[in-house]
């Protein structure tokens, strides 16, 4: 499967050749689990293994919950209350799920931004890139409607407001969204249907943690210098990575473990941390709640969606020119997707040729920025939309589409990069030194 | 080495929890001291009993508390009352509607408490999980580690923070309050000193009953808080073993491949 030389597995017994010329499941499982990984990883490549845990974790845990869960907007609000007082365990059951959303989002974040800044999106892992970007979705899509299902307050005016988005699309806005609802407002039809969507996204994200899995091993692991394990034999290849197992797994472990014990304290000891109180409250459609906050993750790309009212000059150009088709709401849509797609066209607007972010003076400022920026855009989404909110939100929304428009595509033709090492095992050494094939193990 | 695990740390903890920014913040929250605070913090069996007798002698009679069965006033990590007791508290107390019998009959431990919406008072079943008191520091919500989200607080600065002015407005009376968002709030002052006798002689001033009714509305919010707080103890515990045994690990897996670390 990948491109880089390596050992691959061999049957020796006959039952094993019997197994493999029927079907290779026992090669296939070797050669992924011993893939060659360029040994200088750091510490950012390990949100892989806690984002596939937290698949697992939420698949599982949510399996059981649905044993317990009754999808009714009469029942759904005592079912759960049913499970946090009489299920066994149902309280830790239930807590492990909200919270564990709320990790997977951690790590989905910090493993898209380790992507941006070591460049993974770049030739010859746009798949692997545009993949990624396409499981993300589908974690939003998946999270949003979780979070309807307890049909608390939050929950029924949440999934009002979000699909009041679908409403904005001209012309066939309105058709959709009673589509989507199944009727005029959010009820009964919408928590049924969501609830159905979200215990099948898992599956489907799962199927393309496959294929992401799958295109990376086909290109090899990028690292923290972006240069190229070399392939020109499996001697050469050695010298610049270790197998997967047991070096990876058991660093990769390690980590895991470190980022559990947080997350378990979370867990035990704040569990509404980041949950909204008003989500105790059943859900009333005659009582709106005084702010409607989405939760932490969708943060940046709402106040994206907030920051184009119709007093900005580009929305009343957009506007203009679309003889009012393009209206405030409409945009916002447009610049929330937008806020995505462009993210996901990074490996066509990075022009510049050097991968890792290590070796490129200027964008290490730019990225450092970005990252600010998303972490302020994260702010701005919970506040109130009134001034000064509404001014930063549109500034820092500019920067984010500036980053990858602007100064992606330019950087690379300005920027002077520095020297980039010629090898891993040459980094990798760098930062070990060297040690010889000739000193024994012990 | 952990470098980047801390930092990744940091930021999981640098989320701004939506809740923090969605209060206005206009109403004051006083910080009672709860004995189930922070990360050992436990229910006091004593208190959680006054406040169901509070709860039963005057909340009750417009406040519903519907999630909650009554048996669970047995359980560990409650009020802690012998079935026996129980028993009697249902059928003394309240009256259920029965499908059945299609008429009304004492209630039995097995039924929840009565939904109580007479005159239109809320359901006070998750009332001290659906208010935050606590917002800090700088809105990041952090000291809900130290001293959870505040619901408790803000139900006992509920209770004790009538003004004594009054308006009217509507046909409605209204009660000036400075825990109350907005500042007036349609309840009159449901408490008042020595309004409950406890059998034990325990303080009864205003302080001291909206303390522990609020104690006992923490409990029917989180009934399971203890056993809670013992499983993150245990799994956190297990997981900072596992964390060194797994480093220890490592790093003899990888030392045959590492030199002395030059930079």
């Amino acid at each position: 499967m990948s491109g880089i030389p390596h050992d691959h597995y061999e049957p020796k017994t006959g039952a094993e050749k019997w197994l493999h010329s029927r079907l290779p499941i026992v090669g296939l499982l070797y050669d992924t689990i011993m893939i060659p990984t360029p040994k200088n990883l750091n510490w950012w490549w390990i949100w892989g293994i806690v984002l596939a845990f937290c698949l697992a974790l939420q698949i599982v845990t949510g399996i059981v919950l649905v044993m317990h869960y009754t999808p009714h907007v009469d029942l759904a609000f005592a079912s759960v209350e049913h499970i946090m007082r009489n299920v066994n365990g149902g309280f830790m059951i239930r807590y492990l799920h909200a919270n564990g959303a709320s990790l997977f989002f951690v790590a989905v974040y910090i493993h898209i931004f380790r992507g941006l800044f070591y460049g993974s999106y770049k030739a010859p892992r746009e798949i692997t890139w545009i993949v990624g970007m396409l499981i993300y979705l589908m974690m939003m899509g998946t999270a949003f409607m979780g979070y309807v299902l307890p049909w608390g307050q939050m929950s029924f005016w949440g999934a009002t407001v979000i699909t009041g988005l679908f409403g904005a699309i001209p012309l066939i806005g309105e058709p959709i969204q009673t589509w989507l609802l199944g009727g005029p407002a959010v009820d009964n039809a919408t928590l049924n249907r969501f609830f159905s969507l979200h215990y099948l996204l898992p599956f489907v994200i799962a199927a393309l943690v496959i294929v992401h899995i799958w295109a990376f091993h086909t290109t090899g692991n990028n690292n923290p210098t972006g240069v190229e394990v070399r392939r020109g034999s499996k001697e050469e290849a050695k010298k610049d990575t270790l197998p997967f197992w047991p070096y990876f797994v058991i660093k990769d472990f390690l980590g895991l473990a470190v980022v559990l014990l947080v997350f378990w304290a979370v867990v035990g000891f704040m569990p509404n941390y980041l949950g909204h109180p008003d989500n105790y409250i059943e859900a009333n459609p005659l009582q709106t709640p005084a702010h409607i906050v989405p939760e932490w993750y969708f943060l940046p790309f709402y106040a994206i969606l907030r920051a184009f009212t119709s007093e900005v000059w580009i929305v009343q150009i957009a506007s203009f020119v679309t003889g009012g088709i393009v209206d405030a709401k409409f945009f916002g849509v447009l610049a929330m997707f937008g806020a995505i797609a462009v993210m996901a066209l990074a490996p066509w607007l990075d022009t510049s040729r050097v991968r890792s972010g290590k070796y490129r003076p200027q964008f290490k400022w730019w990225f450092l920025l970005l990252v600010i920026d998303f972490f302020a855009l994260m702010w701005l989404g919970a506040m109130p939309a009134e001034e000064p909110y509404a001014s930063f939100s549109l500034i820092a929304s500019a920067y984010w589409f500036g980053y990858f428009l602007v100064i992606l595509p330019l950087l690379g033709v300005i920027e002077k990069p520095d020297a980039i090492p010629a090898t891993i095992e040459e980094d990798f050494d760098s930062h070990y030194g060297k040690k010889s094939e000739a000193t024994p193990a012990e | 080495m952990f470098k980047t695990l801390v930092t990744g740390a940091a930021f999981a903890l640098a989320l701004v929890p939506a809740a923090a920014f969605a209060a206005g913040g206009e109403a004051h929250v006083e910080d009672f001291a709860f004995s189930f605070e922070g990360p050992f913090g436990t229910y006091d069996q004593n208190q959680l009993q006054r406040g169901l007798q509070i709860y039963t002698e005057v909340c009750s009679a417009c406040h519903g508390l519907k999630q909650v069965p009554i048996r669970t006033l047995s359980d560990e990590g409650g009020p802690g009352l012998p079935a026996d007791q129980v028993r009697a508290y249902a059928a003394d107390n309240f009256e259920v509607f029965d499908a059945e019998d299609d008429d009304f009959r004492p209630a039995e431990p097995t039924d929840h408490f009565p939904e109580n919406d007479g005159v239109g008072a809320p359901d006070l079943s998750l009332m001290a999980k659906s208010r935050a008191g606590f917002h800090g520091p700088y809105g990041l919500g952090i000291n809900q580690m130290i001293k959870g989200m505040g619901g408790a607080e803000y139900i006992a600065s509920l209770l004790t923070g009538y003004t004594g002015e009054t308006k009217d407005e509507a046909g409605t009376t209204f009660y000036e309050n400075h825990a109350f968002p907005g500042g007036w709030i349609s309840m009159a002052p449901p408490l008042s000193d020595e309004q409950v006798e406890f059998v034990d002689g325990h303080s009864n001033d205003l302080h001291h009953l909206a303390q522990d009714v609020s104690a006992f509305l923490m409990w029917t919010a989180e009934p399971k808080m203890m056993a809670r707080k013992q499983a993150g103890f245990v799994g956190v515990l297990f997981l900072a073993v596992l964390s060194v045994l797994l480093y220890l690990t490592n790093k003899r897996l990888w030392a045959p491949h590492k030199g002395k670390k030059t930079s």
